[in-house]
């Protein structure tokens, strides 16, 4: 078997006494679209920072493409092919959304002048559908414009892995099957994806396979049809009381 | 406004301004020479604070180090413009080993520290009387002339030092570099996570900052002939000068130079007609300016104004 793309090992994180993500191991193939689930507060940002180099991890190691990557910097793991976008979207706000883009292009991916940034840029908004608003201000758009864009920025940056954080948090039932159309899409391109969600359904049918994060420990990785009985999964998500009552019933599911 | 129509009104002003020793006397080349001064000081500000978003009290600093790096290599036998080069290179590399230091702060934290950058190297130099003469002051070497002669001298190094600015500031404005900064200007974490390299690119707007001052301290010292440490590290000049900028447009191409020139020019008027008050005048003027103006004279939209005012002077024509 070919190495993986991503692999965390024993990665840890402490904020004071508090354990955010504690011996989290698991790894990426190439290809693969997984989602990270979890409840609120299980800490997969917290993970997620940590593979970009926005925290760094208090132990393991993090290796991609088999370097290891735990201490870098996130615009080293921007130049090496790791891309994100944020929960709580970050555009460069007076800019506008055409130079959004082109900044990923210019500084994300390989070497280039700002005139062919700006022509990647061109096509990457074309691709999210938001052609139309290249030259507005980023500001403008509404949110479900900016997580476009974050994503058309994350692109233009030609990434071999895009962490997509709660992509669809704040987004209605249609504005959701859109981006999720969008994400079909971009794997379809060989991008490895990872999809941060603390919605269960959303994942289901987009991933190959699950992670599960609860209070910093990952408590499964498996296809999505096993990991919606595992007990573990369902007491985290719904409690212990809830969990053993589910069991007690005859038949369920 | 256009790229071409920018350079065009830029290089009328300088053309200007040189022309003042050919209809007006030694009070107006002075006042020539100091806002070309200020305009290459207020540029000079603009990669920092405009560009990057570093509210940046440090000019002072800068111009002051510049004085007293230029009076000391001309006292100990350097040539005049070599001592203002050796200013040059010596408060660029300054800026540059303090950058990765004080730009760890951001916001407020960082312009605190800047300020203290200013009062730690005013206590520095006063303090080291055998080398820098402390409270004295210093002497530095005349240049032989005229004063008529010396002014338009001076004017011409001010005019030549506020030209190479400007070039260097096109040049960034159109470079990664330029692009780099005013993404970290508009949300350094996006920036960081798109590949730019955050702390080299900030070192380099802060040493872009430092260095043009560094040379028009230098020249301020030889113009002079006396420097002092109050006089030299002036806070007044760390405040006045992001003024100008904001007036006239920060992160913008010509915004410096406008706002250089109108505050000179508005000072100027107030000190002479307003003789106990021109302070406070300018005070509120800057106040004002700032609350109503934040995007500088050049962020107006000219045009639409006229527009309302046309419509407005229409609609009370007509009969009520």
């Amino acid at each position: 078997m070919s190495t993986p793309l991503l692999s965390l090992e024993r990665v840890s994180k402490n904020f004071g006494g508090n354990r955010a993500v504690s011996d989290v191991t698991f790894s990426l193939k190439e290809g693969e679209i997984v989602g990270l689930i979890g409840p609120n507060g299980a800490g997969k940002t917290t993970l997620v920072n940590l593979i970009t180099g926005v925290q760094r991890a208090s132990g393991g190691t993090i290796r991609f493409g088999g370097l290891d990557v735990t201490d870098q910097r996130p615009f080293q793991a921007a130049r090496r092919g790791l891309a994100r976008t944020f929960q709580i979207v970050q555009p460069f706000p007076a800019m506008t959304v055409l130079e959004n883009v082109a900044a990923g292009a210019l500084f994300g991916g390989e070497r280039t002048s700002r005139a062919d940034a700006t022509e990647v840029a061109r096509g990457q908004l074309e691709f999210v559908g938001l052609a139309a608003f290249a030259d507005r201000p980023a500001s403008a758009l509404t949110l479900a414009g900016r997580k476009r864009l974050e994503l058309a920025k994350s692109l233009a940056m030609n990434p071999k892995l895009l962490m997509l954080d709660e992509v669809n948090a704040g987004l209605n039932a249609s504005e959701i099957d859109g981006a999720l159309a969008l994400i079909r899409k971009v794997a379809e391109r060989g991008v490895t994806i990872l999809v941060i969600e603390h919605l269960m359904k959303v994942v289901m049918s987009l991933a190959q396979r699950l992670l599960v994060l609860h209070h910093g420990e990952l408590i499964a990785d498996g296809v999505p049809a096993e990991i919606v009985d595992d007990p573990r999964v369902i007491e985290a998500y719904l409690g212990g009381k809830f969990a053993r009552r589910l069991k007690e019933m005859p038949q369920h599911g | 406004m256009s790229p071409t129509m920018r350079y065009v009104i830029f290089a009328l002003w300088v053309i200007a301004l040189a022309s003042v020793p050919l209809w007006a006397g030694n009070y107006f080349v002075r006042m020539a020479i100091l806002i070309a001064m200020f305009s290459g000081l207020t540029m000079s500000w603009n990669f920092i604070g405009g560009f990057t978003g570093y509210p940046s009290f440090a000019t002072a600093a800068f111009f002051g180090l510049g004085c007293y790096a230029g009076a000391l290599s001309q006292k100990a036998g350097v040539p005049m413009v070599l001592a203002w080069l050796v200013a040059t290179v010596f408060v660029g590399a300054f800026a540059a080993a303090l950058g990765a230091i004080v730009l760890r702060l951001r916001g407020h934290y960082f312009a605190i520290g800047s300020i203290a950058l200013v009062e730690v190297t005013r206590l520095v130099i006063s303090s080291w009387g055998s080398l820098t003469g402390g409270g004295d002051g210093l002497n530095v070497p005349l240049i032989q002339g005229s004063p008529t002669e010396v002014a338009v001298t001076f004017l011409g190094v001010m005019l030549a030092i506020m030209v190479v600015v400007f070039v260097v500031t096109v040049i960034v404005d159109r470079n990664r570099l330029g692009f780099g900064l005013r993404c970290i200007q508009q949300n350094e974490d996006a920036a960081d996570m798109v590949g730019i390299d955050t702390t080299r690119y900030k070192v380099f707007a802060f040493t872009l900052s430092a260095l043009f001052c560094g040379t028009i301290g230098a020249a301020y010292a030889s113009w002079t002939g006396y420097i002092d440490p109050t006089d030299s590290f002036s806070i007044l000049m760390s405040i006045k000068v992001p003024v100008m900028c904001i007036l006239g447009g920060a992160g913008t191409v010509l915004g410096p130079v406008v706002g250089a020139a109108t505050f000179m020019i508005l000072e100027e008027v107030l000190w002479a007609n307003f003789l106990d008050y021109n302070r406070a005048i300018l005070g509120a003027v800057t106040v004002l300016l700032i609350l109503f103006l934040p995007g500088g004279l050049l962020r107006i939209n000219y045009r639409e104004l006229m527009a309302r005012y046309a419509a407005r002077s229409k609609r009370s024509g007509a009969p009520a």
